[in-house]
């Protein structure tokens, strides 16, 4: 059991410049507003679900402006015209995201980005340049029973031509080009995809979540850019997957925190029996309790990613502790937070059922809270 | 020269600790401490508990900060260190744990400049063991519901009451007393004073925990004598300085002392998991077994969680507040530890039923035992219930429960 802490900064490494980043990023997506923008899309749609497009919502030029000011890029290296800041810089806008409930690519683009950093080659280094350039990129592997490991990939690639469907891959719409996991005949390799090219075809799936998109990709023989080895997949994956965990957590960790100040906030104002309805311990107890899920997640969010930039020794297991965490807090927050709106929280017009999709979705993303402990139990 | 001037690192005052505590770990009692200070009531376990904190203060790693005026060591901001050195040294508690973690820092915020110089040395190396006199048979929860009352009679107070649960009442010297000055007012009537526990009208009772064990007492007070000089703060602000008393005791304050357990939470959960993984059931390890295991790994979770927030406290720019996550830790230590030994109970099984003295129970009988004792933790200092109100009350703002 590895509980080394003595290369680990006491403040997770969160200094000034997370701060500043963190503060600058709430006071523009305060500005944007998010949620107002994605009501307006849906507008009229009250049945978005069933409508014949299936499409993402987001505000493409609100994307534009996050890649001009570097965010997208900010855990690219600097050989590839990025900021090279790491995971706990990641986090702390990712935090931000998840607490507005904001559409973007952001997340999808950052967990590529650490992704390609493992990969360490010059055709992943051309992708990482890309997202220097203002790509946003999405990465998946699952297959339709959404694996939680690119070595269960359908996709097959043959002189390098892939065919097979990868499920589950998120900010397909937002992207303009998709990482595949991909398998051949030494092993497990990474392929890089323009989202529009010959024999790539796009399919979204109609989700719960209005914040995201997801889709499937089917390859007939499209062509893509080998980024590694075969073999050299699996350890890539294997050595990125504590920041990709932690990215999810960290955007869970914000909804959460949202859902949580949102039903205090409520608590304080809905009146019945004539009192605020925060007076009775039935309503006051439980929102308690979603403090304390929150507060344990955002603490481990902030644990898993100053060990990925400081101790990598310890990283993975202290990121399937923050997704654990984290999507049991999803789960609770979710359940709490609209239960204790009573019926308004039920409505298509409240902004908790938006984060409470948001929260569904993120729960599930590279396993709940009980996939994390299975694989946490091989460590321990 | 005094330890200040020889340690003036962090990282030097760590390595001396650490290295002190190695050598100077003390030999095991002959009957086994009881598992927490709360249930101290033997002579033999009480004398070996004074020696072991008056060697612990000697070498500086209780009253660490403290100012020399008042018996301490005058480091600047040494205590945590050493404190969690005691912790992770595995050695015995320290038994003045309300003297250390509740008496010391009240006195210092609200005590005279006698009452520091008179009290606190003795706290310090354990020569006197204090006790809590706040509960009463008629206010628990509703502390300030209490009724013990004390008359002003001169330069002394005229005290009279029954306080109970008093926690090391047998051994104590002195009490921290909270008694009724003004009936007519239910808050800005309690007033606090020190109370000798070997004055005339002081009747100590015994009471036997569920555990068979004994450490808490009822305490009868008849006409006992407390003079003036003996009243910490003003007549009538006794509230104020209990809920800073309380606070202390909730572990959301910094303490003067080391922690009064000698157990960390993360020894607990890794032995927890020891015990699944050498407990057999249908021929294989219990930690096999998928659903018992997500139960522990949730606790681990959780411990792991607990010990990042108490990291997170000192990076302002994330802890949400100062005072979020102090609040949180007493309500949630308690809780993880009762849910934390019920999973034992599940691992255990049929041999859950094995008590202290059994010769097949595992440890000992120390995970039941310790089971039990968890409601230490629940309802004392404020039960979870009420630490919920405070949290949903003082952090989020909601409105006030009665
Ligand atoms: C091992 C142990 C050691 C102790 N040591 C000391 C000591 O040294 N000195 C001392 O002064 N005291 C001590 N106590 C007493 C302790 O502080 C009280 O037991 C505690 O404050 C609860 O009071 P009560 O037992 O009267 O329960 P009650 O207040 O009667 O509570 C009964 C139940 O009702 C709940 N409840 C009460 N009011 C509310 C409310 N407003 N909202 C929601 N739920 C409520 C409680 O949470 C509890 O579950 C000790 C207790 C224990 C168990």
């Amino acid at each position: 059991m590895s509980n080394s802490n003595q290369t680990q900064p006491k403040d997770f490494g969160y200094g000034e410049e997370q701060d500043m980043l963190k503060n600058a990023a709430q006071r523009f997506i305060s500005d944007l507003a998010p949620l107002e923008a994605l009501r307006k899309a849906i507008a009229g749609t009250e049945d978005p679900y069933l409508g014949e497009e299936r499409r993402g919502f987001y505000d493409v030029d609100a994307w534009r402006e996050m890649t001009a000011l570097g965010w997208s890029a900010l855990a690219v290296p600097e050989r590839c015209g990025g900021a090279e800041m790491g995971l706990v810089t990641a986090v702390a806008l990712a935090e931000e995201i998840g607490a507005a409930a904001m559409p973007t690519p952001l997340a999808s683009t950052l967990q590529s980005t650490f992704l390609l950093r493992e990969m360490a080659t010059p055709e992943a280094d051309a992708v990482l340049t890309r997202i220097a350039e203002g790509a946003a990129v999405a990465w998946g592997f699952s297959d339709a029973h959404g694996s939680l490991h690119p070595r269960d990939t359908s996709v097959v690639a043959e002189q390098r031509l892939l065919s097979g469907t990868v499920h589950f891959v998120q900010d397909l719409q937002k992207a303009d080009v998709v990482i595949l996991a991909a398998r051949e005949e030494a092993g497990l390799a990474w392929y890089a995809l323009d989202t529009g090219g010959d024999g790539v075809q796009l399919v979204a799936d109609r989700i719960v979540d209005l914040t995201r998109d997801q889709g499937r990709v089917e390859l007939n023989g499209a062509a893509g850019t080998r980024l590694v080895d075969p073999g050299a997949g699996e350890p890539a994956f294997d050595s990125a997957l504590p920041a990709l965990l932690t990215l999810v957590a960290a955007d869970i960790a914000g909804a959460a925190e949202w859902m949580l100040q949102a039903t205090a906030e409520y608590a304080k104002t809905r009146q019945q029996f004539d009192r605020p309805i925060g007076f009775f311990q039935a309503v006051k107890h439980p929102i308690v309790d979603m403090m304390i899920a929150a507060d344990q997640s955002r603490s481990l969010v902030y644990a898993a990613a100053c060990a990925f930039d400081f101790d990598r020794e310890d990283a993975l297991r202290l990121a399937l502790l923050a997704k654990s965490s984290a999507s049991d807090t999803a789960g609770f927050c979710a359940n709490r937070g609209t239960q204790l709106h009573g019926g308004i929280g039920f409505t298509w017009e409240s902004d908790v059922q938006i984060y409470h999709k948001r929260l569904m979705h993120a729960q599930q993303l590279l396993g709940d809270g009980v996939a994390q402990r299975s694989a946490l139990a091989a460590l321990l | 020269m005094a330890l200040r001037d020889e340690y003036t690192t962090p990282e030097a005052f760590r390595t001396y600790c650490r290295e002190w505590l190695e050598a100077n770990r003390p030999e095991p009692t002959r009957m086994p401490l009881p598992q927490a200070a709360y249930e101290v009531t033997l002579p033999e376990h009480r004398d070996y508990l004074v020696a072991w904190q008056r060697k612990c203060y000697e070498a500086g790693l209780i009253a660490t900060d403290v100012s020399p005026e008042y018996g301490g060591h005058g480091f600047d901001d040494f205590q945590m260190i050493a404190s969690n050195e005691v912790r992770r040294a595995g050695v015995p508690y320290f038994i003045n744990w309300i003297g250390l973690g509740m008496t010391a820092p009240t006195l210092l915020a609200h005590g005279t400049e006698e009452q520091k110089r008179t009290y606190l040395p003795p706290i310090f190396t354990g020569d006197d063991i204090w006790c809590q006199g706040f509960s009463e048979p008629g206010a628990g929860s509703d502390l300030a519901s209490l009724s013990t009352r004390a008359e002003k009679d001169g330069d002394n107070w005229v005290v009279n009451g029954s306080k109970v649960w008093t926690s090391l009442g047998s051994l104590a010297s002195w009490m921290l007393l909270l008694a009724r000055t003004d009936r007519d007012n239910k808050y800005g009537g309690i007033t606090y004073f020190i109370c000798s526990m070997r004055e005339q009208g002081v009747t100590v009772r015994p009471i036997h925990k569920m555990t068979g064990e004994s450490g808490f007492n009822e305490v009868f007070l008849e006409d006992v004598v407390v003079p003036d000089h003996q009243r910490i703060d003003a007549v009538g602000a006794g509230w104020q300085v209990a809920m800073s008393t309380l606070t202390s005791e909730r572990g959301a304050a910094k303490g003067v002392g080391a922690v009064p357990s000698s157990e960390s939470p993360m020894d607990n959960i890794e032995a927890l998991i020891a015990l699944a993984k050498t407990t057999m059931r249908h021929g294989r390890p219990v930690w096999d077994d998928a659903v018992l295991r997500d139960r522990i790994l949730k606790i681990y979770e959780r411990t792991v969680a607990v010990m990042q927030n108490g990291r997170r406290m000192g990076v302002p720019a994330l802890n949400g507040g100062a005072m979020r996550i102090p609040l949180q830790s007493k309500l949630v230590g308690s809780e993880l530890g009762q849910e934390l030994h019920q999973v034992a109970m599940s691992v255990l099984g049929p041999a859950a039923s094995l008590y202290v003295g059994d010769e097949h129970a595992r440890a000992d009988g120390k995970w039941a035992l310790g089971y039990m004792n968890t409601y230490t933790g629940t309802i004392s200092g404020g039960s979870s219930e009420i630490q919920r109100n405070i949290l949903g009350e003082r952090v989020l703002g909601l409105p006030k429960t009665k």
